[in-house]
């Protein structure tokens, strides 16, 4: 995978792509001046005279973006193909769906939503190419698009540099904060410390067993985790790290029953997440006796199918976002989801954060009255969904989310049943104090 | 770190833990298998051995759809089915691949790992085409699932004995198709003098065929099999492909036994430091003694002595 990233990127012409995007940054620069000093009309009379340029939708849009008259170019960048394709189809339909509905209502400042779908095939600096190219070449205004933290992390410098939007669907580690990301999955502590509460609370646990995948993710959840485990009193009677991928789980397995703790604290992820479950059943733990109780944060109902209903009955997630949920936004989500996408799909967590981007860069664009990332950007907190499927979510300062953190238990069937929210929204805090 | 345990319990983790090496023991020596057949008898260096395998997986997908949906009668046996289908199945793809690919190669073996990696790469979007990007579930007949309680902490996983089992049966097959049977003698002369033995009225181009197949179709039965304990996805054949080299290469390429002995010496000592040290210091030690092995006897822990 590793070989793609040396060889050079054709995407660009840098013969061409730099010199137009030249004539175009003076003709831009005239107009924004003149309509400065003249108003309006003068800049549009300028726009008329001048053959070779496009129509700009000048008023709400002054820094170039791809944005015409009628249509307005956002930008998809997902895997869709390498591993993560497995995980990012989910957002990838979700982005398209909230874009179909939003062009349905007349568009975003009146004008229809076009989108670019780039493809970061699982690999890093693929992603970051791909996010020049959205943002250097095509002008997008927004893009809606990475999964995972590394893919993340890749193209940051470049939504920095370049000055673009991203909306970031995955519930993540936090300890992280761009003016150039809207967070739409929730920040570690969100997820963590409600469900440990709860754990602790409503179930009486005193020990806990961490487990997870090994990368950045699980690590930093899980040092929340015990952090928070450790000030509630409570013992972390085990911590391990397998190797993504990793097949055989026989020996933790093991070890979890000679330690007996109350709560098997587990972020495995990916095909992994398939053989430990499997196992964990083979082994004999029955998690619908809840002898260890199993809580999850990385499983959604993406992952059950995988895994398989039956293997994974009885255990818990903490997140903030079940299929099942029981209200009238979800009800009307769940049905043109499949409408659209087939009977047959199921909605994770991710999803549905995915769902909301288009949502909130629509309703920043139309408060701020422009397209333009900064004022986008100054637009940004406060921002409220009412018709989130989750229920009710507001933009923080910090660019997340304020969110409930819910507590399902899963069934055999491959949905989760909810048992507990949060009474109040979560407020994100991507730096804890004392937990890093 | 054992002062908080009785001696029961510190007994009864002991015999899981030793259990849970076998098991990874017969995990090893099924994915390998195929593995050694085709690299370690034909030089051929097979990168989508993992694929084969997972083409497996997916008939045993297709099987157990369709079992549930017209045969739920005999629902509770048509693992054995799938795993025949599997091995049909695979087999044949290996034939059609080395009738149409890999018998160019023959002269170039290094050439095979490109092509085969390729190969890997198409089967992997061909999967992804087919069945889609996601993980599918195989649903497992109820007599695999769960574990036979011997005491309390003791609880043996039914679908690792299963897949003991079916090792061992394998193995055993492969030993007589090998070393008890024409074919096997046909193969065996190609490896050792592929002229002489062509001179001596072998015809080659079909041992080498049968063989591949042969190879493919147990990698078929291995991805049927560990559907049960691991993924389906389109690229979980990359999660195998590892482990499985290192296996082979570590035992010895030409050596059947070599292969058994490795998988053997592997697993014991990864499931041992994972219960002492954390998985992923568990791999990285292990991938070191390996390295270290290797750096002292290249040629694996057996090898065939031949005259050349």
């Amino acid at each position: 995978m590793q070989r793609r990233s040396r060889e050079p990127c054709y995407n660009f012409k840098p013969d061409r792509g730099p010199s137009m995007r030249r004539v175009k940054d003076v003709i831009q620069s005239r107009l924004s001046r003149r309509s400065l000093l003249a108003g309006t009309a003068a800049a549009a009379i300028l726009a008329a005279s001048s053959s070779i340029a496009p129509t700009f939708a000048d008023e709400v849009n002054t820094t170039g973006l791809a944005v015409t008259d009628d249509t307005v170019t956002v930008g998809i960048l997902h895997s869709v193909t390498g591993t993560m394709a497995i995980s990012e189809t989910g957002s990838v339909q979700a982005e398209k769906l909230a874009i179909e509905q939003i062009n349905a209502m007349g568009g975003v400042l009146g004008r229809k939503i076009e989108y670019t779908q780039e493809d970061g095939a699982s690999d890093w600096p693929t992603f970051a190419e791909k996010a020049k190219k959205l943002l250097v070449n095509d002008k997008v205004a927004a893009v809606f698009g990475c999964w995972t933290s590394a893919s993340r992390k890749a193209v940051l410098p470049v939504f920095e540099q370049y000055n673009g939007m991203l909306y970031y669907p995955t519930f993540y580690e936090g300890l992280e904060q761009s003016p150039n990301v809207i967070y739409t999955g929730q920040e570690a502590t969100q997820q963590i410390i409600a469900g440990i509460d709860w754990v602790a609370k409503e179930k009486g646990a005193k020990s806990f067993y961490l487990l997870g995948s090994d990368y950045i993710w699980p690590r930093t959840s899980n040092k929340i985790a015990r952090k928070h485990i450790e000030k509630l009193g409570h013992k972390v009677v085990g911590e391990e790290y397998y190797p993504l991928g990793h097949t055989q789980f026989n020996s933790v397995i093991n070890k979890i029953k000679l330690k007996k703790p109350d709560v098997i604290y587990a972020i495995v992820v990916g095909g992994s997440n398939v053989a430990f479950y499997k196992q964990l059943k083979a082994a004999g733990i029955d998690m619908t006796k809840e002898k260890p109780l199993l809580l999850t944060i990385s499983v959604t109902e993406d992952e059950i199918r995988g895994i398989g209903g039956e293997n994974i009955e009885g255990a818990y997630a903490a997140m903030k976002y079940f299929q099942s949920l029981d209200n009238e936004n979800n009800m009307e989500f769940v049905k043109s989801f499949k409408e659209m996408w087939g009977d047959d799909i199921v909605i994770g967590d991710v999803t549905q954060a995915a769902y909301l981007g288009p949502w909130l860069w629509k309703a920043a664009v139309e408060k701020a009255g422009s397209f333009d990332i900064d004022k986008v950007r100054l637009a940004s907190p406060g921002i409220e969904l009412t018709t989130a499927p989750e229920g009710y979510v507001r933009v923080h300062e910090n660019h997340h989310l304020w969110s409930k953190t819910r507590i399902g238990l899963a069934k055999p069937d491959g949905q989760y049943e909810l048992v507990y929210e949060t009474a109040e929204l979560m407020e994100p805090d991507p730096f804890p104090e004392g937990y890093q | 770190m054992f002062a908080d345990y009785t001696w029961t319990e510190l007994g009864s983790i002991f015999a899981m833990q030793g259990f849970a090496g076998l098991i990874l023991f017969s995990v090893f020596v099924l994915m390998a298998l195929g593995l050694a057949i085709i690299f370690g008898q034909m030089g051929v260096i097979n990168m989508a051995h993992g694929e084969f395998m997972i083409l497996g997986a997916y008939v045993t997908y297709l099987c157990s759809n369709f079992f549930e949906a017209y045969l739920p009668a005999l629902f509770g046996i048509y693992f054995f089915f799938a795993m025949a289908l599997a091995f049909l199945a695979a087999g044949t793809l290996g034939a059609l691949v080395e009738w149409s690919l890999i018998r160019h190669l023959y002269k170039r073996p290094l050439d095979t790992l490109l092509a085969t990696w390729g190969l890997s790469l198409i089967l992997q979007q061909a999967y992804r085409s087919i069945f889609g990007a996601r993980e599918v579930g195989v649903t497992l007949p109820n007599w695999l699932l769960g574990s036979v309680p011997l005491t309390d902490i003791i609880e043996i996983p039914i679908n690792g004995i299963f897949v003991m089992v079916l090792t061992f049966v394998i193995a055993i097959a492969v030993y007589f198709i090998l070393f008890r049977s024409r074919m096997g003698m046909q193969t065996r002369a190609v490896v050792q003098n592929r002229v002489m033995a062509g001179a001596v009225g072998i015809n080659t181009e079909k041992v080498d065929r049968n063989t591949f197949a042969l190879g493919c179709g147990i990698a078929g039965i291995a991805g049927s099999a560990f559907t049960m304990i691991g993924s389906t996805g389109p690229t979980a054949g990359q999660l195998y492909i590892v482990d499985t080299f290192l296996i082979v290469v570590f035992g010895g390429a030409a050596s059947l036994v070599g292969t058994i002995a490795s998988s053997f010496a592997i697993s014991q000592a990864q499931s041992t430091m994972e219960f002492f040290l954390s998985g992923s210091m568990a791999k990285v030690l292990t991938l070191l003694t390996v390295v270290g092995i290797l750096m002292l006897r290249p040629q694996g822990l057996f090898s065939l002595k031949i005259r050349r």
